[in-house]
């Protein structure tokens, strides 16, 4: 399928990521009760989005995704955006990155699936890119690895068909297949039903260069108009709007890819009901992980070396409601969970990196009973961030 | 028109890609077979008519004999020639025939994919059968290969490569009427809209091309001589297939449409989209003017679903079925 899915993968995950992200680190301003450990400053806050946005736009990083290359597995997505979190001083527990991965998948799923042309897929990119640059617009060297990154996809996707771009949402579609975690914003939103599949309307504007069903037109041989005539369909739609712009800074008329957070102030908590469906494919031995990791290798390389922070200084994030809970969510994460206490990512080019990650690749392969790894960081914990119930 | 059936449930969710349905009747054995692709596998259910029983089949898209290689199915249509009935899975690795129960693979080629990838995807995509012996499947690269079957046995062998289209092929169909009045044998459709006419033989001649308007024709059909072209506008165009005369244009979908079907014994078309709704039309000639009439008879709507397949399931149009994107259900419906 399509082979040029990762750029745009990375930029709108990474953004939905970044407004959760920030969502709960300003959450955390709002503590009920008023512990020190709550509070992230503005300057702390500033801090976690620069690092991040600067891993995320590095420009080494950036041209290792634009390669012409197949999607990655969820696994390594998620293990690469983990290593970009973890860029900053902040610090996720596993249970608490599989969540916030679900969130982020399932919000890219609702824009691509309600995409009104594929082309749009790139307006909305582009919405997550100029949200990004508002998160760091106080620190001008990450303004502008974020405009140079823009500049290059701008270049790479104004070329591409109406057709190759249905291509890339297809791909991506089938990336999303069977995912319905219900998210309770979109819950609350209406936009997602309670079984977890997103709302379609038949009713509101047709997409742009699209006309307005409900017409029938006959010719002649000579192309001369002879009849017209109408048909009910079912829906009620009306003209399209104005395209939204393509450039480096404009309106970009759709909505989708916006900040659903800030924008719907109903809801500031990120509580879940059920999770359905998991991703069935991360339990199999993924037979083609090697081949995935040696460019995982390729792409941790090309990132900037890993901000060390001492164990103490550390910020934690909990996407739970309270740590009871994700440490429950932890001890059933299985697997996975292990790996991620085992493994020390290094941000570096070399020998040691490579055959660590050619390591990970055996892990992936064999899909044994793992110890549970009781949390652990719990004493570390230095933020303990409560929702309000 | 038409009332809603209990519906097939099937092993996988559809996946979003065109035509993504297959039908064949098997009239003797009193059956019907279904293909819906998921990803990397084809789910193949055999419906008994009376609704009593059903079994189901997975088929993936690999080479014979290399364990790992699995990859992404971009379509599963059957092809009824005379003289068998064959399963055809397309996908980025190489294009499979089986018999058409899925049972056996009778033939593999391979598709040339480069070392590093390039910036444009490889994959086999476009599948009909044509005429007595043949069957043509398109490439992302608008070439069409054309395979020259045998009325048993697996010497299937590559009779020719027709390169005229510059874009990825999307769809292909052969003339489904049954009249062997007609000229054109084949329609393919491409990326780009433009689509192309052809007459079948030792060497397939290009009789006509048809420009399109830069947007993509996901799904073609041709039938008596016109050919019906659903686009990602959610247009419906008909075109005399041999001279390119627009007979008749259709403002038929509020999104990409993503399958279309002919019911060749009465005329009736399915069309169905990303907007979620499935339209009934019937198209009647009049070959005195050389016109074609297309009426609106019947609208189904299926909730929240990006409709992926919709095929009749007689030549009458007695009845036909949906596939949508998520979905893990073939959705049936009958006339009243």
């Amino acid at each position: 399928m399509s082979v040029r899915t990762l750029p745009l993968v990375f930029i709108n995950l990474g953004g939905e990521m970044l407004y959760i992200l920030d969502q709960r680190l300003q959450a955390q301003n709002t503590s009920e009760d008023n512990s020190e450990k709550g509070v992230w400053s503005e300057n702390d806050r500033r801090r976690v989005m620069n690092d991040i946005v600067g891993t995320m736009f590095n420009k080494a990083f950036m041209d290792e995704l634009l390669k012409p290359q197949q999607l990655y597995s969820h696994r390594t997505l998620k293990t690469v955006l983990t290593r970009i979190a973890h860029a900053s001083i902040m610090r996720l527990n596993p249970a608490s990155m599989d969540r916030l991965y679900e969130l982020m998948v399932m919000a890219f799923k609702y824009q691509v699936f309600l995409c009104p042309r594929p082309k749009d897929l790139l307006l909305i990119s582009y919405n997550h890119i100029d949200t990004i640059r508002e998160f760091v617009k106080d620190t001008p060297v990450v303004v502008n690895q974020v405009d140079e990154t823009h500049r290059k996809i701008i270049e790479v996707y104004s070329s591409l068909s109406e057709g190759e771009f249905q291509l890339l949402r297809q791909t991506l579609l089938i990336f999303f297949q069977d995912m319905h975690v219900r998210v309770s914003l979109f819950l609350k939103i209406q936009v997602q039903n309670p079984n977890g599949r997103f709302a379609l309307s038949t009713s509101g504007p047709v997409p742009h260069g699209t006309e307005v069903p409900g017409l029938i037109r006959t010719f002649d041989s000579k192309g001369r108009e002879v009849r017209r005539s109408e048909f009910p369909t079912g829906g009620s739609y009306s003209s399209p709007i104005r395209e939204g712009c393509f450039e480096l800074h404009g309106d970009r008329i759709i909505r989708l890819g916006l900040n659903m957070y800030v924008l719907t102030s109903v809801c500031s908590r990120l509580t879940f009901l059920s999770t359905s469906v998991t991703l069935q494919t991360d339990d199999t031995p993924n037979l083609l992980a090697k081949e995935e990791l040696n460019l995982l290798a390729r792409l941790m390389g090309s990132m900037k070396a890993e901000n060390k922070p001492k164990a103490e200084t550390g910020f934690r994030i909990n996407l739970f409601t309270t740590d009871e809970e994700e440490e429950e969510a932890g001890a059933s994460c299985g697997a996975e969970e292990s790996l991620f206490g085992v493994i020390n990512i290094q941000a570096m080019q070399d020998e040691q990196a490579a055959t660590e990650l050619a390591r990970i690749a055996g892990q992936f392969a064999e899909q044994q009973e793992q110890p549970e790894n009781p949390s652990g960081n719990k004493g570390d914990d230095l933020l303990a961030m409560m929702d309000d119930l | 028109m038409y009332h809603k059936e209990k519906s097939i449930q099937i092993k996988n969710s559809a996946s979003a890609l065109y035509n993504n349905l297959g039908v064949l009747r098997i009239a003797p054995r009193r059956l019907t077979y279904f293909t819906v692709v998921h990803a990397n596998v084809v789910n193949m259910v055999s419906a008994s008519w009376d609704g009593l029983n059903y079994s189901h089949r997975q088929l993936q898209s690999k080479e014979p004999n290399v364990a790992t290689s699995t990859s992404l199915i971009m379509q599963a249509a059957f092809c009824a020639l005379p003289s068998r009935d064959l399963l055809v899975v397309t996908s980025q690795k190489g294009i499979q025939i089986y018999e058409s129960d899925g049972s056996i693979m009778v033939y593999w080629h391979a598709l040339d994919t480069p070392e590093t990838p390039t910036a444009q995807a490889v994959f086999a995509r476009g599948i009909s059968a044509v005429r007595e012996n043949y069957i043509c499947v398109g490439i992302s690269s608008g070439a069409i290969l054309v395979f020259d079957v045998p009325s048993k046995g697996s010497n299937i062998t590559l009779s020719e490569v027709l390169e005229e289209h510059k874009e990825s092929i999307t769809d292909m169909a052969a003339e489904c009427s049954g009249s062997q009045e007609c000229i054109a044998d084949l329609v393919s459709a491409d990326d780009g809209g433009n689509l192309c006419v052809w007459k079948s033989g030792e060497e397939f001649q290009l009789l006509n091309n048809i420009p399109g308007f830069d947007m993509s024709c996901s799904s073609v059909k041709l039938w008596k001589g016109t050919v019906v072209a659903g686009y990602g506008t959610g247009q419906i165009r008909l075109y005399e297939a041999v001279t390119g005369i627009l007979h008749a244009e259709v403002k038929a979908h509020a999104r990409w449409i993503y399958s279309l079907d002919i019911a060749p014994f009465s005329g009736l078309l399915l069309s169905a989209a990303e907007d979620s709704l499935v339209r009934v039309w019937h198209l009647s000639m009049t070959p005195e003017t050389n016109s074609v009439e297309v009426a609106h008879l019947h609208n189904e709507c299926v909730t929240d679903t990006q409709i992926c397949g919709a095929k009749f399931c007689d030549g009458d149009g007695y009845a036909f079925a949906v596939t949508g994107y998520d979905l893990s259900e073939i959705i049936r419906y009958t006339q009243t």
